[in-house]
């Protein structure tokens, strides 16, 4: 498993570089791939911007069935989210953004698991498995 | 922070993006078009996304500032040669990048700013 830091906006590029990786490796298509890249960028971004820079651990996982994924585990230490629905609501923003970070992020990818609580920090682990 | 060169090539403004983008990268793009934009009173802006392997919420965003900014400085803007990838997840995120015109490549982006009377 790789850990990668999220201190700052190259950090953000190197960690979607590091996903690419490894959702060519196993097998991803292109569009797939595209779409775990793009969830990975938005929840990298947050886990900068709303949670002041945290961590993501980049892994290849398996399926009991013999597919292989590509497993993005994000975590900070910022705030966390009051409310996860609401967060999780097209259009709802914390900020000046469009609301369709998490959102989105969560229609890219095939497992999404969010936890936070008020003042507990936020963790994020999503799954994108080959078809 | 790497910057993204901007040509001007007669009365247009060409962008073609070959660096992986980070967000401080295309938040100088915005100023350094808008400044562009004023000082040579160009009419069209293409921004070629050719090698761009991603594009998401923030950098969509940004797109559709770079068109809303140009078209205060009466200029046009084209975005042109998308990955089919890419535009796939675009409209699953849930960006339609309204505002922002489109073209298949550079050469039809620029019929399209020539044909503006």
């Amino acid at each position: 498993m790789d850990e990668l830091p999220i201190q700052s906006g190259d950090d953000v590029v190197r960690v979607r570089q590091r996903v690419r990786v490894l959702a060519a490796e196993c097998g991803l298509s292109l569009v797939d791939q595209t779409k775990v890249v793009t969830a990975a960028s938005e929840l990298a971004r947050n886990a900068l911007v709303h949670g002041g820079g945290g961590l993501a651990r980049v892994e290849v996982v398996r399926s009991g069935n013999g597919k292989s994924g590509v497993r993005i585990g994000f975590s900070d230490e910022g705030p966390g989210i009051p409310d996860l629905d609401l967060a999780l609501t097209d259009g709802w923003t914390s900020g000046d953004g469009l609301g369709l970070g998490l959102s989105g992020a969560r229609r890219l990818v095939d497992e999404f698991e969010l936890t936070s609580k008020a003042g507990g920090g936020t963790s994020v682990v999503v799954v994108k498995w080959s078809r | 922070m790497e910057r993204v060169p901007i040509l001007k090539i007669g009365r247009t403004l060409f962008v073609s993006i070959q660096i992986d983008l980070q967000d401080e990268s295309v938040l100088r793009l915005q100023e350094d078009l808008a400044d562009e934009l004023a000082k040579t009173g160009a009419r069209g802006v293409i921004i070629d996304i050719t090698s761009v392997e991603i594009v998401d919420s923030f950098i969509g965003r940004m797109l559709t500032m770079i068109g809303s900014i140009s078209r205060l400085f009466d200029a046009e803007t084209v975005l042109v040669g998308m990955r089919p990838a890419v535009a796939i997840t675009l409209t699953e995120l849930g960006l339609s990048l309204r505002g922002v015109r489109t073209a298949l490549n550079a050469d039809k982006g620029l019929e399209m700013l020539n044909g503006r009377a």
